[in-house]
């Protein structure tokens, strides 16, 4: 938790100080190491806690505003829904705010979404906590996350992570020292075919070059190499990272490309058994008259 | 679950409440219905007709118990430590469909506690998130403060940052916390629900008459908590009804005290604090006595007080911060003519000089429900945030007229079948008060807001006692203008005199229960019994009598102020006609018949607007000035004696004062 939470004031409530805010003890990265804490999350949210601590980087005085170009982007999406239900457009302002702001939406930010959309701030904050996409305290400027969902794991997932947190140095939920990766968990991103694959968010280039690619097919060398790529700012390859078509060519096994015998592929040949479905294009056949008894 | 109720039949419930929106999230009310294949949460489920609902099968039991595992899943087992333990309905249902033994092995979660100021402790693991308390900060405080932070099992009922709950109301959510989640913080490890004695009474805060219940132990009130009374609070009280009562506990007035020669108070027998008034009252002339009533005296003592004083040869007669000189000839004319919960029925709304959040929010509660429902709201007053939207108008006389002339407003309250006018107490005790009313009434009569079964002309009080006084007459007689300076001035509990009514030099003698401005001031104190200790009459705004309860015995010395004051006649060889409170009651029946039909409103009569024409001949063609209108009330936490005397009060403007106000980087 080295540079997400470089400062975290305790708040011991004291029945006799009622109404006194101050924090009674502030411990700063410098006194101590902030212990990893246990995640006993249900979701794989960046966040830890659903509530706000005030941090260096988030707390009440941060400011936040959209750029004019933002602001343009907004009332388009604004002008998608109905002007009476102005907010509806909270998650994709929300994802506009985030993206604008590194990656992470800070207490001003989800104020600003509350003003433009006419929405009490609660609302909103509500939605922030609830999808564990928005993150609410500080990220790395790529944020690199691993699938963990049955399939990816099954072809080799916790290899993916053990590699990168080797490699990096963070574990999830965590920051590198230089700022520059954000390690995270999700779910399924419906890439089983090509498992296992991590995602990486981009928040370098503001709204405009913001990317989320998928990086699939991945060895633990694989994902190592994209990381060094985007650290050395080149982009690494988007998608499958060994297969140039979708085909069953091979798949990743241990740890391994391994391709499969080629030219002699032997599964999915050939027509596949039925039943088949109808032809949908042509009309039902006409229904064999009943004859008339006489 | 409503049919089920009507027909008397019990269903288990945390989430459902009769007055907030319908959330369907505990799943404890689930029953079988006939011909739907799995159990129903009958609270999100309209009957229709011929619905067969069954509510004791095992199929039911069964579901109840696994939602009741469930829920305890996460629930402390900390009842012995609660302060809801007792009355608490998890713990009364998990009696009922509990089972004996937990199969959970896992941990529980634990959650922050949040801070919502100096009125509401939390104890956040205890939440069952059943949103009773968010439901009621949207929908009826209005303070979109509370929410639901997070997904699963690690959503949390927050704030999100720190936030007090801004609200007046906030403390119904400690009733309507279904667990020990949300409790009462100056109630917290003071007393056991079972050992306290309940008793039923009447807030004096506002002039609502907030049915409260008094509950005490032996000496001293505990808390109080509202009564439930469609037509006057529904089930809700302000957080000044509900957590002044440790006022009642401070700066009492225990002794009769007499002013020495040094001028230094000392403890006096009533006999002696009596005599001491017998001469301070020789050689005074009876016109050069005054009487001045208090907000919070009780109808019982006015007409004892104003009998006396009659007797004594004064009719100068007035009730403290208010509008001695308002003609209260016509009770329509001081009244809430449309009642309280008749109001609902309006389908257009003026507010003239008033803000209700301040002067009675359980009131202005219930003008948020109007408008949630689609009814407009037009303001001419202070533009402060109501929490309800409103048409602003402007904040002055001057407004009032380009109103008068034609405005989009006028034609939306003509149009209106029932419109309402809401006139402030501010209002009432402007100096232009005769112009500015004229020019009311000339907007009641333009705009129709009197009609054929509707009057919708509305007055809105801000104290206890002021309909009580208008009531029976306590007001100065015809020819008190014309008085000498007073030599003599006898405060009943007032404490919120103008300087000019008491003329340097003059005796006063204070009589009631807080040592405050008006005790300061005295040469005799005489100690008096507090609204919890007493039955007294108090009349609402809506001219409903209500009355309150002996709750806890009077401290030390201190009486009832109906027997001070026969007392004092009869040292003063003037006795009063009465020696019982039944026959100072029937004395007030005399003067005012409806003050014996307690809980019961008597309707005014309307004049046909003849009042408002000897009005306008009265009062004269006289000028409005320009000055803005304001609310009577600045503070709404401190507003009398008692919550001027109370800690929690003095925590919540505190609290109040250090808060963040609104959004802060925007």
């Amino acid at each position: 938790m080295a540079s997400a939470m470089a400062s975290v004031q305790l708040r011991v409530r004291d029945e006799s100080k009622t109404g006194q805010n101050e924090p009674l003890l502030t411990i700063s990265a410098q006194q101590c190491q902030w212990p990893v804490p246990q995640r006993s999350f249900a979701t794989n949210s960046h966040d830890v806690f659903n509530v706000h601590h005030h941090t260096p980087d988030n707390n009440w005085e941060t400011q936040f505003d959209f750029t004019d170009k933002n602001y343009e982007l907004v009332s388009e999406i604004i002008s998608r829904y109905p002007a009476n239900y102005k907010a509806s457009a909270v998650i994709p302002v929300l994802d506009v705010a985030q993206q604008q702001n590194k990656g992470f939406l800070s207490l001003a930010a989800l104020n600003r979404v509350a003003k433009v959309l006419d929405m009490p701030e609660i609302r909103v904050y509500e939605v922030a906590t609830f999808y564990t996409m928005f993150n609410r305290s500080k990220m790395g400027k790529y944020h690199v996350m691993v699938c963990g969902t049955t399939p990816c794991r099954l072809q080799g997932a916790e290899g993916i992570y053990e590699a990168l947190h080797d490699h990096l140095g963070v574990g999830y939920g965590e920051t590198t020292k230089d700022g520059l990766f954000t390690l995270g968990e999700m779910e399924c991103m419906g890439s089983c075919v090509n498992a296992p694959m991590i995602t990486v968010a981009d928040y370098t280039k503001g709204v405009e070059g913001f990317s989320y690619n998928y990086y699939e097919d991945l060895t633990p060398e694989d994902a190592v190499s994209i990381v060094e790529q985007l650290r050395a700012g080149k982009s690494p390859k988007v998608g499958s990272q060994h297969r140039g078509k979708a085909e069953p060519v091979g798949a990743v096994q241990s740890g391994k490309w391994v391709s499969g015998p080629s030219g002699t592929v032997d599964t999915l040949v050939g027509k596949p058994r039925g039943p088949y479905c109808r032809n949908l294009d042509e009309p039902p056949p006409a229904e064999p008259k009943k004859e008339a008894k006489a | 679950m409503a049919a089920c109720d009507a027909a008397g039949i019990d269903i288990p419930r945390f989430c459902y409440h009769q007055r907030l929106s319908i959330a369907g999230n505990c799943r404890m009310c689930l029953v079988e219905v006939e011909k739907s294949p799995k159990p129903v949460a009958s609270c999100a489920m309209p009957a229709g007709p011929g619905m067969k609902i069954k509510t004791d099968t095992p199929l039911v039991k069964k579901a109840r118990e696994g939602v009741m595992e469930f829920l305890l899943i996460n629930h402390p087992l900390d009842c012995p430590i609660c302060d809801q333990g007792g009355e608490c309905d998890l713990q009364d249902q998990a009696m009922h469909f509990g089972s004996d033994r937990g199969r959970f092995t896992e941990m529980k979660r634990a959650v922050d506690d949040k801070n919502l100021g100096p009125l509401v402790k939390t104890v956040m693991t205890r939440c069952i998130h059943c949103t009773r308390c968010v439901r009621f900060a949207t929908e009826i405080a209005g303070v979109q403060d509370m929410g639901i932070t997070g997904r699963g099992r690690d959503s949390e009922v927050g704030t999100y940052v720190d936030k007090l709950l801004t609200s007046e109301l906030s403390g119904n959510v400690i009733d309507l916390c279904p667990v020990g989640a949300l409790t009462s913080k100056p109630f917290a490890f003071t007393a056991r629900n079972w050992e306290l004695k309940n008793t039923e009474s009447v807030d004096v805060s506002d002039a609502l008459g907030a049915n409260i219940r008094i509950d005490s132990r032996g000496a001293e009130v505990m808390r109080i908590v509202p009564r439930l009374n469609e037509d006057v609070n529904e089930e809700w009280i302000s957080d000044k009804a509900r957590f002044q009562y440790d006022g009642l506990k401070r700066q009492r007035l225990s002794v009769p005290l007499v002013k020495g020669k040094d001028g230094g108070f000392r403890n006096a027998h009533w006999s002696e604090a009596l005599l001491a008034i017998q001469q301070a009252l020789k050689g005074v002339k009876g016109n050069e006595i005054k009487a001045i009533a208090g907000k919070l005296s009780d109808a019982e003592a006015m007409i004892a007080l104003k009998d006396l004083m009659n007797r004594l040869g004064s009719g100068n007669l007035q009730h403290e911060a208010g509008f001695s000189d308002l003609d209260a000839d016509v009770r329509s004319n001081y009244l809430m003519n449309t009642g309280i919960s008749g109001i609902e029925k309006a389908d257009a709304v003026l507010l003239i000089g008033s803000n209700p959040r301040l002067e009675s929010p359980v009131f202005n509660a219930r003008i948020r429900k109007m408008w949630l429902e689609g009814v407009p709201v037009y303001l001419i007053g202070s533009q402060v945030d109501l929490t309800y939207a409103y048409t602003y108008l402007g904040n002055s006389p001057e407004a009032l007229t380009k109103v008068l002339k034609n405005s989009d407003a006028l034609k939306r309250l003509k149009e209106a079948k029932r419109p309402a006018v809401i006139v402030g107490p501010g209002v009432l005790k402007r100096s232009d008060r005769d112009a500015v009313l004229q020019q009311v009434h000339g907007l009641v009569e333009k705009a129709e807001v009197v009609k054929e079964g509707w009057n919708g002309y509305n007055v809105l009080h801000d104290a206890a006692s002021r309909v009580a006084a208008l009531d029976i007459g306590f007001l100065p007689s015809a020819r008190a203008s014309a008085a000498p300076p007073a030599k003599f001035v006898y405060l009943l509990g007032s404490d919120d005199w103008q300087e000019s009514d008491i003329p340097e030099g003059a005796f006063v003698v204070y009589q009631g229960h807080h040592g405050d401005r008006g005790a300061s001031r005295a040469d005799v104190i005489l100690p008096a019994a507090a609204y919890t200790e007493k039955s007294a009459t108090f009349v609402n705004t809506e001219g409903r009598a209500q009355r309150t309860k002996e709750a806890v015995p009077k401290p030390g010395d201190s009486r009832e102020d109906w027997q001070i004051l026969v007392a004092l006649a009869e040292v003063l060889k003037q006795p009063l006609p009465y020696k019982t409170l039944n026959a100072v009651r029937e004395r007030l029946a005399e003067v005012a018949p409806h003050l014996q039909h307690v809980d019961e409103r008597e309707a005014p009569i309307w004049l046909n607007g003849e009042y408002f024409k000897a009005f306008a001949s009265k009062a004269g063609k006289a000028a409005a000035s320009n000055k803005e209108f304001r609310s009577s009330i600045d503070n709404f936490y401190m507003t009398d004696v008692i919550s001027r005397s109370s800690q929690v009060m003095a925590k919540c403007v505190q609290a109040k004062g250090s808060m963040r106000q609104g959004s802060y980087a925007s």
